[in-house]
């Protein structure tokens, strides 16, 4: 069995991020694993631009951004193995991988989730009716389009006003497909308000809320779609049906972090990221296994994954050093409006970024850290939207080693 | 008149408002003008109306944002170029800065004549100057040859 300092599964932007700054920290023992051809993740498909704003202070493509931090991997002679996957992790920190050049199996000192997350389904919402062609998830239509060369369809309705549904309205017209709508379950859209203006408004894309498919028609090819009004349970309303002829139907509604592996190490699951209960080190419940990016949380913005596993890389780098890190013996808990709520455990020792997501969309509302009924830190927001996490930046003098951190949102 | 804008300069996507008269407008509007912020905007000025206020952004961006959309919208927009003998059959392009909105789909016509052989590399310029819009067509993606 390999003996390697630090494994990294996954060479997408928060693997990649991780590997650099652990390198830049003097941990040089790395292994990235990808499994894919190339390294880069999703961000090879994403050619749009509007990446980097926060991390390089300038925009760019996904392609572009992620061949900043390859660029770095590769002047540094860290080593990634592509077509690679990786099929167990234990507890005591032992990979097994399946490669072009057969079974792998290491013993890590430790190791890094970076998978990222997948797409939910037509199979995860239940959407009733026939079985045709025509249906995509966004980012499988955006991989067909981008990576491939293959239109997925003429006339299309997009179910989810998630941020890739939306872009992929724009890039499907821009392929000159009819892009007839997009229905949004909620009574709020769940992507970027620039994405509704520069995906949709720009061309003319109506954007219905409270909507959702409610039948889907057709035998070999999408037919058609039933469209519905749905109420304030989401359910849908007797009479407002609308069959709409279209031969594609894309879905954009949500991401889930991809976990399997996680799991298998016997990580604690943290119920509402749908990733694991990390520390502020990043680290999760089982000793030496970090995980950062949208594997611990789906993320709006990359620079925000490539952030976060630039400081998960502390950690990690002082865990490989001194062959632990200290407990984290304090809860992080939300209020019944704050949700997604990262990390889980903090020490009060050190500095944290504590991430979040409102539940639902508010206006003129005070953000309060509260430690042992004192407020701690205040942070006022004009408006505050599900689709837009929110990061507070902690510092280790504002906390104490005695209490739970509790995130209230106050309107 | 009071117009309202989402910013697309960066993903805060302030919510924005303006007011915008005419060039010349009536002298009631120059009172409120004044309590406003002084639209500093000459351009806009001189283009046949004048924004006496902007609010909601966060960063000047808003303010240059609101006068392009009144005056000029611009976008960027990014698509693929055929590539002959890739690890990939396409190349990733985008343009070097926005270009007006109503020239979009002109452009996306130009680029999709472009067929280049691998390889690509990302950077390189496939037309230099699209419909004279003084912008560039750039490769995002390097595509090897196989």
């Amino acid at each position: 069995m390999k003996n390697v300092d630090v494994v990294i599964i996954g060479g997408g932007p928060a693997g990649l991020a991780a590997a650099i700054e652990l390198y830049k920290k003097g941990v040089t023992d790395i292994l990235i694993l990808e499994r894919e051809k190339k390294p880069g993740g999703i961000l090879r498909q994403c050619i749009h631009d509007g990446f980097g704003l926060t991390r390089f202070g300038e925009t760019l493509s996904g392609p572009e951004y992620a061949s900043r931090f390859v660029r770095q991997v590769e002047a540094l002679g860290i080593p990634c193995r592509t077509d690679t996957t990786v099929l167990e992790i234990t507890p005591d920190r032992k990979v097994y991988a399946s490669s072009s050049e057969g079974f792998l199996a290491i013993q890590a000192k430790a190791i890094i989730l970076a998978m990222g997350c997948r797409e939910r389904t037509r199979g995860a919402i239940s959407i009733p009716g026939t079985r045709p062609a025509g249906i995509y998830t966004a980012g499988v239509a955006q991989a067909y389009i981008n990576l491939k060369n293959k239109m997925v369809g003429r006339e299309a309705v997009i179910l989810g006003s998630g941020d890739i549904g939306m872009i992929m309205a724009r890039r499907m017209t821009l392929e000159g497909a009819h892009v007839l709508g997009v229905y949004e379950i909620q009574p709020y859209p769940s992507g970027l308000p620039r994405n509704i203006e520069q995906c949709l408004n720009d061309y003319h894309i109506p954007l219905h809320l409270s909507h959702s498919v409610t039948d889907i028609r057709g035998v070999d090819r999408l037919e058609s779609v039933v469209v519905s009004q749905v109420d304030d349970h989401m359910n849908p309303v007797p009479g407002t049906e609308q069959e709409i002829p279209c031969d594609t139907l894309i879905l954009s509604v949500g991401l889930v972090p991809e976990n399997e592996l996680t799991w298998m190490a016997g990580a604690q699951p943290d119920e509402s990221t749908k990733g694991a209960v990390v520390d502020e080190n990043y680290q999760t419940s089982v000793p030496g296994i970090f995980a950062a990016g949208n594997v611990l949380h789906v993320h709006d913005l990359v620079d925000f994954v490539s952030m976060e596993a630039e400081r998960l890389a502390d950690g990690a780098a002082r865990y490989v050093r001194e062959g632990g890190l200290p407990e984290c013996r304090l809860a992080v808990k939300g209020d019944s409006m704050a949700c997604q709520i990262v990390p889980g455990r903090i020490s009060g020792k050190g500095d944290v970024t504590v991430a979040f997501r409102v539940r639902r969309p508010m206006e003129e509302c005070t953000i309060e850290l509260v430690q042992g009924g004192q407020v701690i830190r205040r942070k006022k927001m004009p408006k505050a939207l599900p689709a837009e996490m929110v990061e507070i930046p902690l510092k280790a003098e504002m906390l104490n080693e005695n209490d739970d951190l509790e995130v209230r949102v106050v309107c | 008149m009071l117009r309202t804008f989402t910013c697309i300069m960066c993903p805060r996507g302030c919510g924005l408002e303006a007011v915008v008269e005419p060039e010349g407008g009536s002298r009631e509007d120059k009172g409120q003008e004044d309590k406003g912020r002084e639209c500093g905007l000459p351009e806009a000025c001189a283009a046949g109306f004048r924004i006496s206020r902007i609010t909601g952004n966060a960063c000047p961006k808003g303010e240059q944002y609101v006068r392009q959309e009144i005056e000029n919208p611009m976008r960027n927009i990014a698509t693929s170029i055929l590539v002959d003998g890739g690890e990939l059959p396409l190349a990733s392009v985008r343009l070097t800065g926005p270009v007006p909105k109503g020239s979009i789909f002109d452009v996306m016509k130009e680029i999709r004549q472009v067929r280049r052989p691998a390889p690509v590399t990302e950077g390189q310029v496939v037309i230099p100057d699209v419909l004279g819009l003084g912008v560039d067509v750039i490769v995002t993606k390097t595509v090897e040859s196989v």
